[in-house]
């Protein structure tokens, strides 16, 4: 609302009658604008056949699949693939073992991020690049590297097959991005805002959480997301340190099963829906926050 | 009247604030926001680092004793061509995962904020962003067993539907085959990954300022040429921060070569990553497992430098 009005305010200063050679009217719904339209939805359409086929032969009777393949849209409701594949997995469990590590991690990992953040973006440290370099590192060493030393470690502190393990680990590996990312933004802070606050005789500590944390909230909010997705669909490391059934993520729970259902497209398909379905929900849920966190950034 | 208060105090910070003041306190007294990561960074990164980097400079199997071997591992990887074509590769990974993604999700956010939200609405622009994104919500597991079975060679929805539209001569083992298996894993690669740099880079056009570009667009400006002379350098940031996540994550892809080719056929398809993975778990060579993960991670860090190095001399000019 507020970007609009401005906009036809500065055009409505600008005076009326003007030739614009190539920009265009706004609002208009000119021919390029259907054409940006189609062009992006197709694309987008692209993007979906994937998951498409994965519904229709998820629910795709064994019958038909046989007669028709894999393509034809099915002809009745059989959740015989889904279920078979829930009880094989338990994949209840599995569901809120993802829940508990991903949660965990997004949680504690945005945390240290604003605490690491607020320390490098603001508070400027002496040698800040260096220890920004050293986050930068950690986040993207090849887990591999890391993976024999960490299974060595964690049989000795005895963390090894537990679900702490993973929490622990992956906090680390999160905030190291978060730090990062939250730094880049914070070091464009307006610093007359936290000098303004500072002569309100602020402190610190509450000038974290009274000013940076409420202004830096979309942000958070998009890192929150993004910690509990990567979390949630992290493979190799659970795969390694989550050895036991009761402990299992849902990838681990799927991989674990890897070439075993393979061999039947329908189980295969169901096991994806079963696999999707979940991530895709929080999805949901979180893009209506991030929407709001967005559209609240822009208008202000 | 608040303006006006807030402007003097405003112009008071600015004149306490003086760089010289700031420079010379060095933030010290914000390093206790840093401690609990400082510990924990300790411990999960920097300790298994270390020790990792040992076990590359010695001959072990994982079970038995360990044998100090010297650069023995390092000389041998100078010779293996295995692993010289798994760098390639991840050169040719990096295409799909970070230029191609950045660019075309620069045209798609740009398309999306710009045209799309305005002209047809935010609710479309919003559902659209939230298909192209799908991809990017999903364990790369499930995508890879999903991408496994449409190109499968005989039982593929890929292969069944060429065949289907009469075009079965087109039917390809697109993954058995080393000169497409590449090629088909970069596609799917470039399918999973778009999302990412559009959502960052459409939450950037919302920071950026928009007077910006209405002005130029009175000045008579094109879609073009706001694009690239106003958009691009106001969410410079952003795309810093995409190209260098999108380039380590395609120096260090492991999941899809798992689940798709095992880095075959051959090694059509070998990256580092599963190479060391190889040789830790299969050829039980923990030393020569070691010595790669140790080159990946300095080929990353030098990435990494290059990518600081451009960022910080960017925003000081």
């Amino acid at each position: 609302m507020t970007t609009i009005s401005a906009a036809e305010r500065t055009r409505a200063a600008a005076g009326p009658g003007r030739g614009h050679p190539l920009g265009r009217p706004r609002r208009r719904r000119g021919p390029a604008a259907y054409l940006t339209l189609i062009a992006v939805s197709v694309f987008a359409l692209i993007v979906l056949i994937p998951f498409a086929l994965v519904i229709i032969n998820a629910i795709k009777p064994q019958a038909q699949y046989a007669s028709q393949g894999p393509l034809g849209l099915p002809h009745g409701f059989d959740t015989t693939g889904i279920r078979t594949f829930w009880d094989t997995t338990d994949f209840g469990r599995a569901l809120g073992n993802s829940v508990m590590i991903s949660g965990s991690v997004a949680l504690l990992a945005v945390l240290l991020s604003i605490l690491n953040a607020y320390a490098l973006g603001i508070g400027r440290i002496r040698g800040r690049t260096w220890i920004l370099v050293a986050f930068l590192i950690a986040n993207f060493l090849p887990q591999e590297g890391l993976v024999y030393p960490l299974y060595y470690l964690a049989k000795r502190v005895g963390l090894y097959d537990t679900q702490l393990s993973v929490i622990i680990i992956f906090t680390v590996i999160q905030a190291a991005f978060g730090t990062y990312l939250l730094t880049s933004v914070l070091s464009t802070f307006p610093r007359e805002l936290l000098e303004a606050a500072r002569m309100d005789g602020a402190g610190r500590f509450r000038i974290l959480w009274r000013i940076v944390v409420p202004i830096s909230r979309p942000t958070l909010t998009v890192l929150l997301v993004f910690f509990f997705i990567w979390t949630w669909n992290e493979f190799f490391l659970p795969l390694v340190f989550l050895v036991s059934n009761q402990n299992q993520t849902v990838p681990v729970a799927l991989g674990a099963l890897k070439g075993q259902h393979l061999m039947n497209p329908l189980t295969t398909s169901a096991a994806a829906l079963l696999g999707m379905f979940p991530t895709i929900v929080f999805f949901l849920i979180f893009q209506r926050t991030l929407t709001r966190g967005i559209t609240v950034g822009a208008v202000k | 009247m608040t303006g006006s208060v807030a402007a003097e105090r405003v112009a008071a910070a600015r004149r306490v604030a003086s760089p010289a003041r700031r420079r010379r306190r060095g933030g010290a007294p914000y390093l206790v926001y840093l401690v609990p990561s400082i510990a924990l960074f300790a411990a999960v990164i920097a300790l298994p680092f270390g020790m990792n980097t040992y076990t590359s400079f010695t001959s072990w199997t994982g079970t038995g004793p360990m044998r100090w071997a010297g650069l023995a591992n390092y000389r041998q990887l100078v010779h293996d061509s295995e692993f010289w074509a798994s760098i390639w590769h991840s050169v040719l990974l990096v295409a799909a995962m970070a230029i191609v993604p950045a660019i075309l999700g620069l045209l798609v956010a740009a398309a999306l904020f710009d045209v799309i939200a305005k002209r047809f609405g935010q609710r479309i622009a919003s559902v659209l962003r939230a298909c192209i994104y799908l991809p990017q919500v999903l364990p790369i597991i499930v995508a890879a067993i999903v991408w496994g079975w449409i190109l499968d060679a005989q039982n593929g929805a890929l292969n069944g539907l060429l065949r289907d539209a009469g075009l079965g001569f087109l039917a390809h083992d697109l993954l058995g085959d080393p000169k497409t298996a590449l090629l088909t894993v970069m596609a799917v690669l470039v399918w999973f990954q778009l999302g990412y740099p559009v959502v960052i880079f459409m939450a950037a056009l919302q920071r950026a300022d928009p007077q910006l570009a209405e002005a130029a667009e009175i000045d008579g400006a094109s879609w073009w040429q706001r694009l690239w002379r106003i958009t691009v350098p106001q969410i410079r940031p952003e795309i810093y921060v995409v190209l260098l996540t999108c380039t380590v994550a395609s120096l260090r892809v492991f999941g899809w070569i798992f689940a798709l080719t095992n880095g075959g056929p051959g090694t059509a398809t070998q990256v580092p990553s599963y190479y060391s993975f190889q040789s830790f778990f299969t050829n039980l060579e923990v030393g020569y497992g070691s010595a790669i993960a140790t080159v990946m991670t300095v080929i990353i860090i030098c990435v990494s430098a290059v990518f600081l190095w451009a960022q910080r001399r960017n925003e000081a000019s």
